[in-house]
């Protein structure tokens, strides 16, 4: 037996108990450690996964060939180039081939060595996933690499292109730009929506009944599941209104009575936080009510009603499930100019493209899932730091 | 004194003005609930015209599309139930000693570094989880159960119920960690003074004390699952299935509402208006959950005087 333990026995305060209770304690802590490592690397892991598989759709592989234009091959773009590649080379690209003599006349007539698409297939399989590729094309593959005839070049299609059918003509633009369009609209309805709500319960509304219902809707409002909202924007704006859509009138509006509460609850805090003795002394100063809310308090509470809308933009910005429910999964290759045509979404082509049989377009789901985490991630860290920037001690 | 008459007058006609707007605003919201429940409840109600009430509570039968269509919920109900069952068993020990460790055991320099990685958690959106789910978590434990000779499905619910439970955890941690910081000190000074290992006062002392506000964030995580629908419709199965296996395929509430309303139905058929009856029973559920939560919550302020909850 070890001297301390001796020395403890021969303690007569001393508890036999003690090691047991000291062992409980070291295994809760050790479990608490357990789950926040958990929860940690969980998430370093599923970083690590979505940037694995998503960054080889930042490249795509071409095929250094010949290409002839003329007449015949504008008529059938098949025929522009020879018999051999036919099986290797996209569709999509040979089909644009009208496209781009129309935008370069010079090129008519002429025959141009230059770095052609290749399609999804043979460019998994130079990416090294699983493949479907005849031998015989394989075999031309190789020996095209061997003379340095085959490379990968950034992938300029996914920020260029809308959706396509064709995977290795399938891009994120429209997808963003519906995005862009459909937060346009949600924050315009949100944003004074939420902050004059906020401003009339904090400011004006004495403490009644009425002001109990709003307060009891603000919180059931933040409860209800997303998708019900879904089912709202389909029976009211869509059944009832007869508004477009699959649009992103549609589609902002339901984010916008989704986003109300998380701005109305934190505009609020951000109001409460400006101390009663600025409105004091406006009123001493013969201010009424509203030049005092006016002119004082809501400046003061800006930068915290500009963090709690940041952070609402956001998740509007993620949400996808009422979105499907509206419509906004449609095929869209195009890029909406108006807030009334058909769009989709980033989130919403996500989904599209995840359910895509072929492998090439779990790659740009990822790449896509990329972009708009960091977009999330870059917004709810101006969201922090306007937080601390403006973070007034009263 | 003329003039400074005229100018208040001006002046209370457009502060009734503004007055007006803002309680017309906060009408807005009061409205927008009344909206999804009313947007519901007139579909649903439509829907139970053509199909029976009680058969749709306690029929075993989900069957749209077909002639005869039959809707009795109670395996999506059981889908549902299963898959956030597991979402919690994993959500809750994870979520609660993630906020134990943060607001008892870390330093202020690691608890400021800690809880933001927490809620880049909460940030990630729903369809990256489901694709996450469908892509990588499902294959995984296809293979690991493969391993030992069992079949496991593609559209598993342990796979989308684990991956939702992951997404759960910064839910209760991150209020669990608000509440139990809120705890008054001289309790845990108390209890150590006494001779209580830290370990003692935590786990009889702050977590009980804490426990109406840990409940309140479990059950907020619970309604956070039964609604949530991106995960599901991507990694969970269609088919309406009865068993209590979790490495089966099952369906949810959500995910039978999304595909009532994807498909080309007529809007008056009872295949699409079945998927508002749905939406009733988790407006419903989530309703009397989020009433739940929010007494207990109260419950704890008024005992411990906090505000900043």
């Amino acid at each position: 037996m070890s001297k301390q333990a001796d020395s403890q026995l021969s303690n007569p305060f001393y508890d036999t108990s003690l090691n047991k209770r000291h062992l409980k304690a070291k295994v809760f802590k050790s479990f608490t450690i357990t789950s926040i490592i958990f929860s940690i690397s969980f998430l370093l892991f599923f970083l690590g996964d979505m940037i694995y598989k998503g960054l080889p759709a930042f490249q795509q592989s071409y095929i250094q060939i010949e290409v002839n234009y003329s007449e015949k091959t504008i008529a059938s773009t098949r025929k522009a180039i020879d018999k051999k590649y036919r099986k290797v080379v996209s569709r999509a690209w040979l089909r644009d081939i009208p496209k781009r003599v129309k935008a370069n006349p010079e090129l008519l007539g002429t025959k141009q060595i230059t770095w052609v698409l290749l399609n999804h297939q043979v460019d998994q399989y130079l990416k090294g996933h699983y493949y479907k590729v005849k031998d015989k094309d394989l075999n031309l593959i190789k020996t095209m690499q061997a003379q340095d005839k085959v490379e990968l070049h950034f992938n300029q299609i996914f920020f260029s292109h809308g959706d396509s059918k064709i995977p290795e003509n399938s891009g994120f633009k429209s997808a963003v730009v519906g995005s862009v369009l459909t937060l346009l609209v949600t924050m315009i309805v949100a944003f004074p929506l939420g902050v004059m709500t906020a401003v009339y319960l904090e400011e004006f509304a004495e403490d009644n009944r009425w002001t109990q219902l709003v307060e009891v809707n603000i919180n059931n409002l933040a409860a209800i599941p997303s998708i019900l909202f879904g089912l709202l924007g389909l029976a009211v704006f869509i059944s009832l209104f007869g508004m477009p859509r699959s649009s992103p009138l549609v589609g902002g509006l339901t984010l916008a009575l989704m986003t109300l509460p998380i701005i109305i609850v934190s505009s609020r805090a951000a109001l409460r936080s400006v101390p009663d003795s600025i409105r004091q002394a406006g009123y001493g100063l013969g201010l009424t009510k509203v030049q005092v809310v006016q002119d004082h308090v809501l400046p003061l509470a800006f930068p915290g009603i500009m963090t709690g809308s940041i952070i609402g933009l956001s998740q509007a910005m993620g949400e996808t499930a009422p979105l499907i429910i509206i419509g906004m999964i449609a095929f869209i290759p195009d890029t909406p100019t108006s807030i009334f045509e058909s769009a989709t979404v980033m989130p919403a082509q996500l989904f599209t493209w995840a359910g895509m049989p072929e492998r090439a377009y779990v790659e740009r789901t990822a790449a896509g899932i990329m972009l708009l985490i960091s977009v999330l991630i870059s917004l709810n860290t101006f969201a922090i730091y306007l937080r601390k920037r403006f973070e007034v001690k009263w | 004194m003329k003039p400074f008459e005229l100018k208040n007058r001006h002046h209370g006609l457009k502060e009734q003005l503004i007055h007006f707007c803002l309680i017309s605003a906060a009408t807005v919201s009061i409205l927008t609930t009344f909206g999804v429940l009313f947007s519901i409840l007139f579909e649903a109600i439509e829907f139970f015209q053509m199909r029976s009430f009680w058969y749709f509570i306690t029929g075993t039968e989900w069957s749209p599309g077909v002639e005869n269509s039959k809707f009795g919920a109670v395996p999506i109900f059981a889908g549902t139930f299963m898959i956030t069952f597991i979402a919690m068993a994993v959500a809750v020990p994870i979520g609660l000693g993630s906020a134990i460790f943060l607001s008892e055991y870390a330093s202020d320099f690691l608890r400021d570094k800690l809880k933001p990685l927490l809620e880049i958690l909460a940030g990630i959106p729903t369809v990256v989880y489901g694709f996450f789910a469908a892509i990588t978590v499902a294959p995984a434990i296809v293979n690991f159960f493969a391993s030992f000779g069992v079949h496991a499905s593609f559209n598993s619910a342990l796979a989308s119920g684990a991956v939702m439970g992951i997404m759960i955890i910064p839910v209760i941690s991150s209020l669990s960690d608000d509440v139990i910081r809120a705890v008054p000190d001289s309790q845990r000074k108390a209890s150590l003074a006494l001779g209580m290992t830290q370990g003692e006062t935590i786990t009889s002392i702050v977590i009980p004390s804490a426990l109406p506000g840990i409940i309140s964030a479990s059950i907020l995580g619970l309604s956070k699952a039964l609604g949530e629908t991106m995960i599901v419709v991507m990694a969970a199965g269609l088919r309406p299935n009865l068993s209590w296996n979790p490495l089966e395929d099952m369906t949810t509430v959500t995910v039978r509402i999304v595909d009532a309303l994807v498909g080309d139905n007529e809007f008056n058929s009872p295949d699409t208006l079945s998927a508002f009856a749905l939406g009733l029973v988790l407006f419903v559920v989530t309703l009397i959950l989020n009433i739940i939560s929010i007494s207990l919550i109260h419950k704890f302020k008024e005992k411990y005087k906090v505000n900043t909850l």
